[in-house]
């Protein structure tokens, strides 16, 4: 470079710079909504979640700070284990099935034509039910004496179980009903199979693949990063489950028969704020699922290196 | 050096938003009003927000309008739903609690022991709100460490509801069905009960378990907390053979599991309920489902008689709401004359004579309302006269059972100590744990939650 032209060039930087300048204050005042709002509701929140679980607050009084009483408190509290326990049983039930469960309708319905559209909104209904709707439909379906689910299983002459009084039959029951709302996974799964190129399923199907070898083999893997969404999603939905389970076992009209089987983590630590009023406690069983979720999902996102395809990216 | 500034500048940041945020982890609680005026004849002015009260049939219109009319120059405003905790406790953080709040007498021990509510001694003596008038086992669910938190209105008591045709087709008493006698009552229920090819189709005797193990508990002479507060009783002889025998009854009709379930498929609140369907023999229930009963099912072939203990005469388990008074409530006067009038015979009178009026219109006895003051309940009882049997019956025993009340004393873990007492219950029921351990593990659980809710309460002081 010439002198005189690096003297050009040093001239305009001062310019770019204040352009940078100006260009990045553009970009931070449209996502100072965003910022402003993740500050308040999430970022805070956050925080002083983490400095209440290790006080003694029940929003009434002054918190007085007592050290890792809480985090110690969680490991002596049998509930806590049961709670966990039934969380964990849940959520390993819920996500394979709901993820069966979605790809198999997503399969159907991207084979609809062009009733497709009607049938995904008819499956994408249920998902406008309320959760507490859901759950007390829940009673009424799976009733171990009159329940429709019992009727249908009669016709085949199976006696069905008592899905909401039987402990070992409350969890497959609320499984079974949260694929009720399977249809926000349908609807993302459809939309990453109408985006499979129809070439490579015609090239799959002249080299002589089979409906079950292209859709394992082609479709499967080339909609695996909807997949992985789906359960990496599922399951920190399963982790968090409260609503229906709430409302059949332990809401207003069930407050009489709280079902052990029924107590999920969320379930306990609500209890433990806004019943028992012990929100210290309840912060350190927040940041114990919050742990719990991101320990799940970092194994989640290691072993997806080896299964999930990204187009672009040369390994699996 | 870059870097290590950041560390600090990171370390700083970090322990500025600690500090900002121990500063903002202030509870607004506290006792105020220390000072306050209640003095019956002073005039009032401001405003009187109100949580928890919905006032929307005529005992509670009528006498709001009593509240109202006296209380000239305060502007009453209500609002809509029943007491929410959460909503409660955002406001009081907010540090703008309502004037005055409708809460079940449950809760009043918790809240008090928080210093959430103000103790009302004063507001008594200086509205001269005749204590004496109120059923004595509602004074003890609002009373705490010797002071009183609540006024008390409404009281709840079980009586015995039976189907008489199913009584009279197994051969069964009244008597048999009314926990008198705990044999018989075994024996009734199972020669009530029915089942068909698909399960349970009749409910013999329903002991309503976990809510009314209380009941059975005191009816064999136990009481599960001492009268005090202190002291959870969960794990004595009495109430283990109380929760035996309560749980023995669902065992006998094929598990608690079908007879909740069957009882869940009922229409409850409906024409199809179960003593119009001859679906259930018997159970205990509060009175105020009489008049559902009357209303949706009056030719329903109903029986009444009141909860008898264990060989000995009637008893009820009562509950019911009160009247408190949030601390740093913005018009605790106001607040305590609105409880006052609320509660004053004189207005139970005007609500009950409106009741009956309300009735009589649709062609349907007035069936009595049990107040929680015992003066009112004296004076509306008269006005049940025109009901027939067997509702004449119901109401007889509804009143019978208002004389021969308890309660569960006030105490300052009142929600874990129903959580621990329903845990054990439903463990039973369950067939996970034998009533002994269950009552065992939820007496430990209980007492140090009583425990910690009064060390607290003592370290306020």
């Amino acid at each position: 470079m010439t002198a005189a032209g690096a003297a050009v060039v040093a001239s305009r930087r001062p310019g770019r710079r204040r352009m940078h300048r100006r260009e990045s204050a553009a970009a931070f005042l449209f996502l100072s909504p965003w910022l402003i709002g993740f500050c308040v509701f999430t970022a805070w929140p956050l925080l002083y979640s983490a400095i209440l679980s290790f006080t003694d607050y029940d929003v009434i009084q002054d918190p007085s700070f007592i050290g890792g009483e809480n985090y110690a408190q969680l490991v002596s509290d049998p509930k806590v284990l049961t709670s966990l326990g039934n969380t964990l049983a849940y959520t390993a039930l819920m996500v394979p099935l709901h993820v069966i469960a979605a790809l198999g309708l997503a399969l159907l319905l991207s084979r609809a034509g062009r009733a497709a559209g009607v049938f995904r909104t008819a499956f994408f209904l249920p998902k406008m039910t309320p959760p507490v709707a859901v759950g007390v439909l829940f009673l009424l379906l799976f009733n171990g004496q009159k329940g429709v689910v019992n009727g249908v299983l009669s016709w085949f002459g199976i006696p069905g179980p008592a899905w909401t009084t039987d402990p070992a039959w409350v969890k497959p029951g609320l499984v079974l009903m949260s694929l009720w709302s399977v249809a926000a996974s349908v609807v993302i799964l459809l939309a990453a199979l109408q985006a499979v190129p129809r070439e490579v399923l015609d090239a799959a199907a002249v080299d002589g693949a089979g409906f079950w070898r292209r859709t394992f083999g082609v479709v499967v893997p080339m909609i695996s990063p909807a997949l992985f969404f789906v359960i990496v999603v599922s399951t920190i939905a399963g982790l968090q489950t409260f609503d229906e389970a709430y409302a059949a076992f332990f809401g207003a009209g069930n407050t009489t028969y709280g079902n052990d089987a029924a107590l999920f983590y969320v379930i306990y630590l609500f209890q433990q704020a806004f019943q028992f009023l012990h929100m210290g406690y309840a912060s350190a069983m927040a940041w114990l699922l919050f742990v719990l979720i991101m320990a799940v999902t970092i194994v989640q996102v290691v072993l997806s290196r080896r299964l999930v395809h990204y187009e672009g990216r040369e390994s699996w | 050096m870059r870097a290590r500034a950041g560390r600090k500048a990171g370390a700083a940041g970090v322990l500025a938003l600690a500090l900002m945020a121990s500063g903002c982890a202030v509870g607004t609680g506290g006792a105020s009003g220390e000072h306050v005026d209640y003095s019956h004849d002073r005039a009032l002015h401001g405003e009187l927000s109100i949580m928890g009260f919905s006032g929307v049939d005529e005992i509670a219109t009528t006498r709001m309008d009593d509240a109202k009319k006296g209380l000239k120059g305060v502007t009453v405003k209500a609002a809509e739903g029943d007491f929410d905790l959460q909503q409660f406790l955002s406001a009081v953080a907010a540090g703008k609690p309502p004037s005055l709040i409708y809460v079940s007498r449950n809760q009043i021990g918790s809240l008090a022991a928080r210093g959430a509510i103000l103790p009302l001694d004063q507001c008594i003596d200086g509205e001269q709100i005749p204590k004496g008038d109120f059923i004595p086992s509602a004074l003890a669910q609002v009373s705490l460490d010797g002071h009183v938190y609540g006024i008390p209105e409404f009281d709840s008591v079980q009586i015995v509801m039976a189907n008489r045709t199913l009584l009279d087709k197994s051969g069964t008493k009244l008597s048999d069905v009314n926990g008198s006698d705990w044999d018989a009552m075994s024996k009734a229920a199972t020669a009530l009960s029915a089942h068909s090819g698909s399960g349970l189709s009749v409910i013999g005797v329903d002991s309503k378990l976990p809510e009314f193990l209380p009941l059975w508990a005191k009816a064999n002479g136990a009481d599960l907390i001492s009268a005090d507060g202190r002291k959870a009783q969960l794990d004595g002889p009495k109430v283990v053979e109380a929760l035996t025998w309560a749980a023995s009854i669902y065992k006998d009709q094929g598990g608690f599991g079908a007879v909740k379930a069957f009882r869940d498929s009922a229409d409850f609140f409906g024409a199809g309920n179960q003593f119009a369907t001859g679906t259930l023999g018997a159970m205990p229930m509060e009175q105020w489902y009489v008049n559902v009963l009357n209303d949706v099912s009056p030719d329903a072939p109903m029986a009444f008689d009141t909860v008898h203990a264990r060989g000995g005469g009637p008893i009820a388990f009562a509950s019911g709401s009160a009247w408190a008074i949030p601390a740093k409530s913005a018009n605790p006067e106001a607040a305590c004359r609105f409880a006052r009038i609320m509660t004053s015979t004189q207005a139970w009178m005007d609500a009950a004579q409106a009741r009956a009026d309300a009735r009589a219109k649709d062609g349907k006895p007035f069936t009595g309302v049990l107040t929680g003051n015992r003066a009112a309940d004296e004076k509306i009882k008269p006005m049940t006269a025109g009901a027939a049997a067997p509702w004449s019956s119901a109401i007889a025993a509804m009143y019978t059972a208002d004389q021969h009340t308890f309660s569960l004393p006030a105490n300052p873990a009142d929600a874990e100590f129903t959580a621990a007492m329903n845990d054990a219950v439903n463990a039973v029921l369950n067939g996970q744990k034998s009533p002994k351990d269950a009552l065992a593990a939820a007496q430990k659980q209980a007492q140090q939650a009583l425990d910690k809710g009064w060390a607290a309460l003592e370290r306020k002081k």
